[in-house]
């Protein structure tokens, strides 16, 4: 089962039945770099930068792993649109720590806690426990205003998570498609479609439909 | 004497130099070269095409950058940005002295800055040029709106840029292509600030709505002229004056030409060219010229002047007024975001429009009943903008703010289902002031430290005085104004004394003049009222270095304009054999 497959299969299990444990499930994914290519419009100095930030590692395989559950939990599959994993949210993640280092302990350090709090409870580190356990842990944390004082660092790694999930998943073009971005192509504006101007109770002004030459 | 083994000279004396390929280079390169100098063209960084493949950032998809648009050390504004390098540049170091702050925003590139600017394109007013005379306050200009006017009509033709004519006397109008039609935010904006009594104009951008000409298309509304235009549709100095400039065969262009000082010849005190490191093979070269013109940005035109000592030039060229490097003031400003509720759950189309905004306000008010002495106008954006990094950070944030008694932060579909309804439901208000120059803003050679290639680097002292607070305290005002009749909820806490009221840290509005000011006395200012240094009559500067003053008005168009009348004056110069 390829890495992305694999953890599909993992956190749709997470939504379902919480039976098995999900390490029996899925095998460590390996960190899959893939090969290196400059993205448009790169200066020499710019290529050189990303791809030193390229050939490193960052995150473990159980960190991977870990984010990779902790990601799908905040945005799963749904009627629209897909999962983060599915739009490759762990990779992108897994380079931003690179990209900006001071995401780097804040991520180590916050999965440790997540684990820390998860053997607490269950004995077990958060990717390995079942998905019933998973969600009553991340309903712990996941709002900052109704959480408990003892668990506010995980309040802030959750949130940190969540953020850049987010960010992660609406700059793919499953995150376009799910937010209906309709632009980033040439066009002719001509101002708000008529049916909007009328429900919104606007009209222009004629300077717009004069003639400047 | 200098080391003949390590300096390279050119052969040819070329009739110009030009130092800077930004909006004053690149007009100065195109008027000369036009007229049948033979131009030689200096710029510190490599060449840039907006039209090459190989520089295009334009219509790419933010999963075509691994950090998905986020800014680098590299590039200060994002990936896709056009302007490379920014706040920092490894190899060119600057300091802010000790309770003083400047930020330096520098892009060594054949076009300079204007490949990402905002292509807002104001002309000064008439009260602009008097501000000293008229307030009390301040300076004059040795010229007037008059003696610019006629090179705003150039400009305007040559470059293009859309509008309305207003007929408000102190934000002329120009020669205008139709100005596209607002946005839905843009609307609601214009609506909400005439109730409150600001007005709401079509805004005044250099985008070609139509086309102007057989080498510049028009405009496809993709909203990204700060990524640089492949049709040429919109102004920068690279594509619109600096090749064109090079294709008149007049011109040499050389890239990566750091310059270190203006030459000069020690019996007549004349200007003879510069000298520049090579950035590639790091080796010396001369440049000999009959006439100098510095466009190298406000500071670093500065920079070169006060690098330029001799024994007849003691405290650098051009400044036996000691003024070079004072007066640095940039523009201020404060902004303010805001959630509009009514925007939630938008009907989805292309909103793109051009890059930026389609209406603005320009200042509308009378300082004389205001505590403080001069204007600022608006800038809005918003609306259904591409998603790129940064986007849906701080969801419970923006939860709270709506309607019915939601849960903050969550995850699952219902956190999907919110960013959806948020999406295009937000509006951002920045206000751009007029400063005060003062004496005590400046830059300086920094005695103890060089750059990578050897030149002395600046140390700046910059601070803020009461007018720009107490104007920034005016805008955060007005937003909150505009924002509450649009039914809107301004994100965070309002700015308050404590942060200046968000006024913006010197330098970081990127809109820095004064350097190298001119006037009519000597003993004041380092030019005259051509851009001629007033000590060196073969040396100019056609940057915003030398202006008096800023207006409310982004400085680029008068830039142009400012640096054709210096190019026709020294045209006239030459040929009447004054110089």
């Amino acid at each position: 089962m390829k890495r992305r497959e694999s953890l599909k299969a993992l956190s749709l299990g997470s939504l379902g039945m919480a039976v098995l444990p999900a390490t029996a499930a899925v095998a460590a994914p390996e960190v899959d770099k893939g090969k290196f290519t400059p993205g448009p419009g790169r200066t020499d100095a710019e290529i050189e930068r990303d791809k030193k930030i390229h050939e490193q590692d960052f995150m473990t395989p159980h960190e991977m792993a870990t984010i990779a559950v902790l990601s799908d939990i905040i945005v799963p599959a749904d009627e629209k649109s897909g999962s983060a994993t599915d739009a490759g949210v762990p990779d992108f993640i897994e380079f931003i720590a690179k990209d900006m280092p001071h995401y780097q302990l804040p991520i180590r350090g916050g999965i440790k806690w997540l684990d820390n709090y998860s053997r607490k409870l269950n004995g077990k580190n958060f990717k390995d426990t079942s998905a019933a356990n998973q969600i009553v842990i991340v309903d712990t944390i996941a709002y900052p205003e109704e959480a408990a004082p003892e668990v506010s660092q995980g309040v802030a790694f959750f949130s940190m998570v969540r953020d850049l999930t987010l960010t992660g998943f609406y700059t793919t073009q499953i995150g376009f498609e799910d937010v209906e971005y309709k632009g980033n192509v040439p066009n002719m504006w001509d101002g708000v479609p008529q049916d909007v101007l009328d429900k919104y109770g606007f009209k222009y002004d004629p300077l717009y439909f004069e003639n400047n030459d | 004497m200098l080391d003949s083994f390590n300096i390279k000279k050119e052969k040819t004396t070329f009739d110009v130099v030009i130092v800077g390929s930004g909006a004053g280079g690149g007009m100065a390169a195109y008027q000369l070269a036009k007229a049948g100098a033979k131009v030689c063209l200096l710029e510190a960084g490599g060449y840039f095409d907006p039209a090459d493949p190989k520089y295009i950032t334009q219509l790419k998809n933010p999963w075509e950058s691994p950090r998905r648009g986020a800014s680098t050390p590299l590039r200060s504004f994002g990936d896709f940005d056009a302007a490379w390098g920014g706040w920092s540049l490894p190899d060119e170091p600057y300091k802010a002295m000790e309770g003083t702050d400047f930020w330096w925003f520098r892009s060594r590139m054949l076009g300079g800055r204007t490949n990402h600017w905002g292509r807002i394109s104001l002309r000064f007013g008439p009260d602009d040029f008097k501000r000293g005379s008229l307030t009390g306050i301040g300076d004059d200009w040795p010229i007037g709106y008059e003696d610019i006017a006629p090179y705003y009509d150039k400009v305007d033709r040559l470059v293009g840029l859309f509008g309305t004519k207003e007929g408000i006397r102190n934000e002329p109008d120009g020669i205008y292509l139709p100005p596209p039609k607002p946005r839905l935010h843009e609307l609601m904006i214009k609506k909400a600030a005439k109730e409150v009594g600001v007005p709401v104009i079509p805004s005044r951008m250099a985008m070609l709505t139509k086309p102007i000409n057989d080498s510049r298309g028009a405009c496809f509304y993709c909203g990204q002229c700060n990524r640089g235009c492949q049709a040429y549709a919109d102004f920068s100095s690279s594509s619109v004056l600096c090749i064109p400039a090079v294709q008149t065969g007049n011109v040499t262009l050389i890239n990566n030409a750091m310059v270190k000082e203006v030459h000069t010849d020690p019996v007549t005190g004349k200007a003879t060219g510069v000298s520049y490191v090579n950035k590639i093979d790091l080796k010396d070269y001369e440049i000999n010229a009959k006439i100098v013109v510095l466009a190298a940005s406000t500071c670093e035109s500065a920079r070169i002047l006060l690098n330029s000592k001799s024994s007849r030039h003691q405290n650098g060229l051009a400044n036996s007024s000691g003024v070079v490097g004072k007066y640095l003031n940039d523009s201020t400003g404060a902004g303010r975001g805001a959630f509009v509720p009514a925007l939630m759950d938008r009907k989805r189309y292309n909103e793109d429009g051009v890059g930026g905004m389609h209406v603005y306000t320009p200042w509308w008010l009378d300082n004389s009943k205001l505590d403080f002495p001069r204007g600022y106008h608006i800038e809005y954006s918003g609306g259904m903008g591409m998603p790129g990094f940064g986007f849906g950070m701080g969801m419970q944030g923006v939860q709270q703010h709506f309607p019915g008694n939601k849960r903050l932060g969550g995850y699952g579909a219902g956190l999907k289902e919110d960013v959806r309804r948020m999406y295009g439901a937000f509006v951002h208000m920045d206000g751009r002031g007029e400063p005060i120059p003062l004496e005590s803003n400046y830059c300086e050679i920094d005695p103890d430290k060089v750059d990578k290639y050897g030149i002395p680097t600046l140390r700046f002292h910059y601070k803020w005085s009461e007018n720009e607070v107490k104007q920034a305290k005016h805008m955060q005002d007005t937003f909150e104004e505009i924002i509450h009749e649009m039914g809107g909820i301004a994100i965070g806490d309002k700015p308050g004394a404590d942060t200046n009221y968000g006024l913006a840290k010197p330098g970081q509005i990127i809109h820095e003049i004064g350097t190298v000011r001119m006037g009519n006395d000597p003993s004041k200012s380092a030019l005259n009222k051509w851009q001629q240094a007033h000590d060196v009559k073969n040396l100019f500067v056609v940057d915003a270095a030398p202006f008096v003053s800023q207006g409310d008005k982004n400085v680029t168009w008068t830039i142009l304009a400012s640096s054709w009348r210096t190019s026709d004056y020294i045209i006239d110069q030459v040929k009447t054999n004054k110089l």
